[in-house]
């Protein structure tokens, strides 16, 4: 397919800008000629022009609602359209962020009013919307923590992650000035108790943990390992990008965990974007509030302010407060679905994660065959040993098949991992039939591998050329020109 | 309302097949004592008619202004509808970050379409994907530029957005890097002498903004190669985005990276967020910059196609040694801004333009009030700083009209007394501007 810039031609326009109504004046006269550009190199085109570009783009790409998508790790749920019609209301989208307090007195209230629900479903003392990711909020979780050491006087230089952790965690850290030390899992997935006590010095600020971790499987230890990590005065964080699989059944700050980060573009089921905006929330126990990004929303006599005299904060990690529009739509979500009904959300994404394990079990290694969480990981082990086909082929053969593939190689410690997250938004039928096609793909690998490696067959464009991609990049058109047009 | 399709039927023979006899059992590896035995305390549930009502309800306890004079970082622009009909197409809303490239040449060729606009605008030969916002691509190039050249100091114009300093400022901190602020120049722009003699051989990067936080239009050849001298690297930001459309780019003047807030293309206020970071650099940083970067190569029959590419810089692949810990970003924003750059094309020019025209108009106007004059004679962009008898009075009198007026400056600079911040887009017609000068008068 062609490039917008391939389609432009010189004289075309899609927006017309207004005749100025005010007194012209020679630009040269305002602004020196010196600080002036010559022109914008901007593609030229019709506004169907553009529409068709855009609507033939989209359908090259396969969001939650083109079909299934058991991306593990990334809860890829349905996503109400409620949502995106409350956030589109103009009286949230068209508020200056430096609009006087009596003007935002409604999104004060809605951010004010989601840090309490946060707080109750997680059971912190506190939230802080600020955050714009999941990453983000990591980095201001931690950064909290290592506020707390720098009040205290206490230098502590290390943070301990373990082996399964998303990539993020060890990054947080490390942007933090920590050393990362990794703490091995043991047998089952879980946290490898000893390892972590050997570990587990006054020099370390805390542990990172993901529970569920990334096996998909429940901390079995937690209180043994918050009592490892609080004995010797460090903060037991909790990376809460799995958060879709406990709400209503347990509550992280009842388990010992001192900070949390969410995702609520995964948990509260605000859509991706495509990999953004998302929104990083950051809940804390009590001993932490004071460290929290400025400014704070608080209710007052006269209504909602603004507090911003909070002398031991962090500051800020971003302009203004946070993401405010996608807190609309997780503002939304949790007032529809209620405490029954996010718990109900945790029951069924379980269950539908247990149900496509046991259907699949007999087809593809399990990494760890207990019960698991919100999402269960597979090795394509058994495969490459008996036809080579790789996890990889896998997925890609997946995609002719209409579905989006799992998350493959993660974690890590699992060799060829398949992680499937099914969410709880998706039906019986729905699982069946992707179960169906993965064990056909079982089959196929057994009996054509090579149709299986030569996959994707039905895609816009066939398997595509990465280490090219890598070693002559090509990250601006105009400079290269790589291959044919599609 | 949950968005549960599952019948109880569904559900029986969904756990029948798992071996438990009650979804209790699925959570066995919570211990007892922290299983919840009651509902959470949370209001209940509620069905979508009455669910939009009161989110109906919420929102009309914001006011609406019929006129707004604030800019200060984030700009009230017309949005074109075409940009709202493409990022409301459910394949790219609904999509996550596109790992799986031969499913996902939508948004991958958006996005590298995007960076191909953002770097000829900016001057640059790389832009990525898309960083949170303008404050946290500001402070991710203080801490690249220090990561690269193993320096520790920062320097930094006072007349960078406030905020922007704060966001700086916290970045360098968990780093341990030193922030030093320099005061701006009389005119408004930054003081070439007083920068430089700020600048050391610890001096990783020397940050500002063009226009800045007055919406003063800087020179960087006054200080780019003093600035590069010292072996330091120059990052030009912007909160801006539309001055692309009129001011020579800054990568043409010497900075080795343009950061800054990508909001104005296309992106409505939304009290604050979501907007997108901007990020470019020059070539010499293609293999470092933090980010998802979209690029071009082939499939196996030799077709155009495109990936998220030089993937080893980023956390999932490098952990504690990427350059960021980024993984989501404002992918969505980033389209948005795409959308609104390819149905302008040639008319941002016009469209700044008409920018400058305003604020000129407003600028004039409201400076020869008795008692007003402008504080900073260096050219502006479309926001400009007054001194006026009375800031808070001003603002009370527009406010009571329903008018959101300027940015009360003394706030964040104590130096700069009475003054205002004041703004005007293409949104402002002659008649508003008349009116709220003779409101103030």
């Amino acid at each position: 397919m062609d490039l917008i810039f391939e389609k432009s031609r010189p004289g075309r326009v899609a927006a017309s800008v207004p005749k100025s109504d005010v007194p012209e004046v020679a630009m040269e006269s305002i602004i020196d000629k010196s600080l002036l550009n010559e022109e914008v190199d901007l593609p030229e085109v019709a506004e169907v022009d553009l529409i068709r570009h855009y609507t033939q783009l989209s359908k090259r790409n396969f969001g939650v609602d083109v079909g299934f998508y058991p991306l593990g790790s990334c809860t890829m749920k349905y996503n109400p359209k409620v949502n995106e019609e409350a956030a589109k209301l103009p009286g949230y989208t068209a508020l200056h962020p430096y609009a006087p307090v009596q003007f935002s007195q409604g999104s004060l209230q809605l951010m004010y009013e989601l840090r309490q629900y946060l707080s109750e479903i997680f059971g912190m003392a506190d939230f802080a919307l600020q955050p714009a990711a999941g990453a983000h909020g990591e980095l201001t979780g931690i950064m909290v923590i290592k506020k707390f050491f720098e009040k205290k006087g206490e230098k502590r230089t290390q943070i301990l992650i373990p082996d399964a952790a998303h990539g993020t965690n060890p990054a947080s850290g490390a942007l933090c000035g920590y050393q990362v030390i990794t703490v091995r899992s043991n047998t089952e997935g879980g946290v490898d108790i000893d390892h972590l006590r050997e570990l587990m010095t006054e020099s370390v600020a805390g542990l990172m943990l993901t529970n569920p971790n990334t096996l998909g499987l429940f901390e079995r230890n937690i209180e043994q390992v918050a009592k490892i990590v609080h004995d010797k005065g460090g903060f037991l964080y909790c990376d809460g990008a799995n958060a879709n699989a406990f709400m209503g059944i347990t509550k992280p700050g009842n388990l010992g965990i001192d900070v949390i980060q969410l995702n609520l573009h995964k948990t509260f089921s605000t859509p991706h974007g495509c990999g953004g905006p998302g929104s990083g929330p950051v809940g804390v126990g009590k001993d932490l509030v004071p460290y929290l990004p400025v400014p704070r929303v608080v209710k007052r006599e006269k209504g909602y302010d603004w507090d911003y005299n909070s002398p031991d904060s962090i500051g800020r990690v971003r302009a203004f407060y946070g993401n405010f529009n996608v807190m609309v739509k997780a503002y939304t979500y949790i007032r529809s679905l209620g405490p029954d009904g996010l718990q109900r959300v945790s029951e069924v994404a379980v269950l539908n994660a247990n149900y496509v394990k046991e259907r699949l079990k007999p087809y593809y290694d399990i990494a760890y065959d207990r019960i698991c969480m919100h999402e269960c990981v597979f090795s394509g082990k058994r495969q490459v040993k008996e036809s080579g086909v790789h996890t990889s082929d896998i997925a890609k053969r997946l995609l002719d098949y209409g579905y989006h593939p799992p998350t493959i190689y993660f974690p890590l410690i699992v060799p060829e991992a398949i992680m499937i997250e099914p969410n709880e938004t998706e039906s019986k039928e729905t699982l069946d039939a992707f179960c169906e096609t993965m064990i056909k793909i079982a089959k196929e690998a057994r009996e054509n591998p090579d149709l299986v490696k030569s996959a994707p067959l039905t895609t816009p464009v066939r398997r595509l050329d990465d280490v090219k991609a890598a070693r002559e990049p090509d990250v601006c058109w105009g400079k290269a020109h790589a291959g044919k047009k599609v | 309302m949950d968005y549960v399709p599952h019948t109880p039927e569904d559900q029986r023979q969904m756990m029948e097949q798992i071996g438990i006899r009650s979804v209790a059992e699925l959570f066995v590896d919570i211990p007892e004592q922290y299983q919840l035995k009651k509902l959470m305390n949370l209001p209940p549930a509620l069905s979508e008619q009455e669910v939009f009502t009161l989110m109906k309800d919420i929102s009309a306890r914001n006011a609406i202004p019929p006129i707004t004079l604030m800019g200060a970082g984030v700009y009230h622009h017309y949005i074109p509808a075409v940009v709202g009909h493409v990022i409301s197409r459910s394949e790219f809303y609904t999509a996550y970050t596109p790992y799986q490239a031969e499913i996902s040449q939508g948004i991958l060729q958006a996005i590298y379409e995007y960076q191909t606009m953002i770097a000829k605008l900016t001057g640059m030969q790389v832009a990525n994907a898309s960083m949170y916002d303008g404050a946290s691509a500001m402070a991710e190039a203080a801490v690249l530029a220090a990561k690269t050249l193993n320096r520790t100091r920062i320097v930094m114009v006072r007349s960078v957005h406030p905020e922007y300093r704060q966001v700086v400022r916290t970045y360098s901190w968990s780093n341990g890097y030193e922030v030093v602020e320099v005061p701006y120049g009389k005119s408004g722009q930054c003081d070439p002498d007083v920068l430089l003699k700020a600048v050391d051989e610890n001096t990783a990067a020397v940050l500002l903004q063009s226009p800045n936080f007055f919406g003063v239009i800087e020179d960087l050849s006054l200080i780019e190669s003093a600035v590069h001298a010292k072996g330091a690297l120059l990052v030009s930001g912007f909160t801006e985005a539309t001055s692309l459309g009129i001011l020579r780019p800054a990568g043409l003047m010497g900075a080795d990276f343009v950061v800054g807030e990508g909001q104005s293309f296309g992106n409505p206020m939304n009290y604050g967020g979501p907007y997108l970071g901007i990020f470019a650099g020059t070539d010499k940083f293609l293999r470092k910059i933090p980010g998802r970067l979209a690029g071009a190569t082939v499939d196996r029959e030799g077709k155009r196609g495109f990936v998220l590419t030089l993937q080893t810089r980023e956390q999932h692949i490098r952990r504690e040694r990427a350059t960021s810990n980024i993984c989501s970003n404002e992918a969505l924003c980033a389209l948005a801004a795409a959308v609104y750059l390819v149905s302008l094309g040639k008319n941002l020019r016009k469209l700044a333009e008409l920018n400058v025209q305003k604020a000129h108009y407003l600028r004039q106007k409201i400076s020869t009030l008795k008692g007003w004059e402008v504080v900073f004679p260096a050219p502006v962009y479309n926001e400009f700083t007054v001194r006026c008898p009375n800031p808070q009075k001003v603002n009370q009198k527009l406010q009571a009209e329903g008018i959101i007026g300027g940015y009360e400056v003394e706030k964040e600079y104590p130096e700069l007394k009475n003054t205002l911040l004041f703004c005007a887009t293409e949104m402002l017609t002659k008649d508003d501007i008349d009116k709220v000068v003779s409101l103030v008068a």
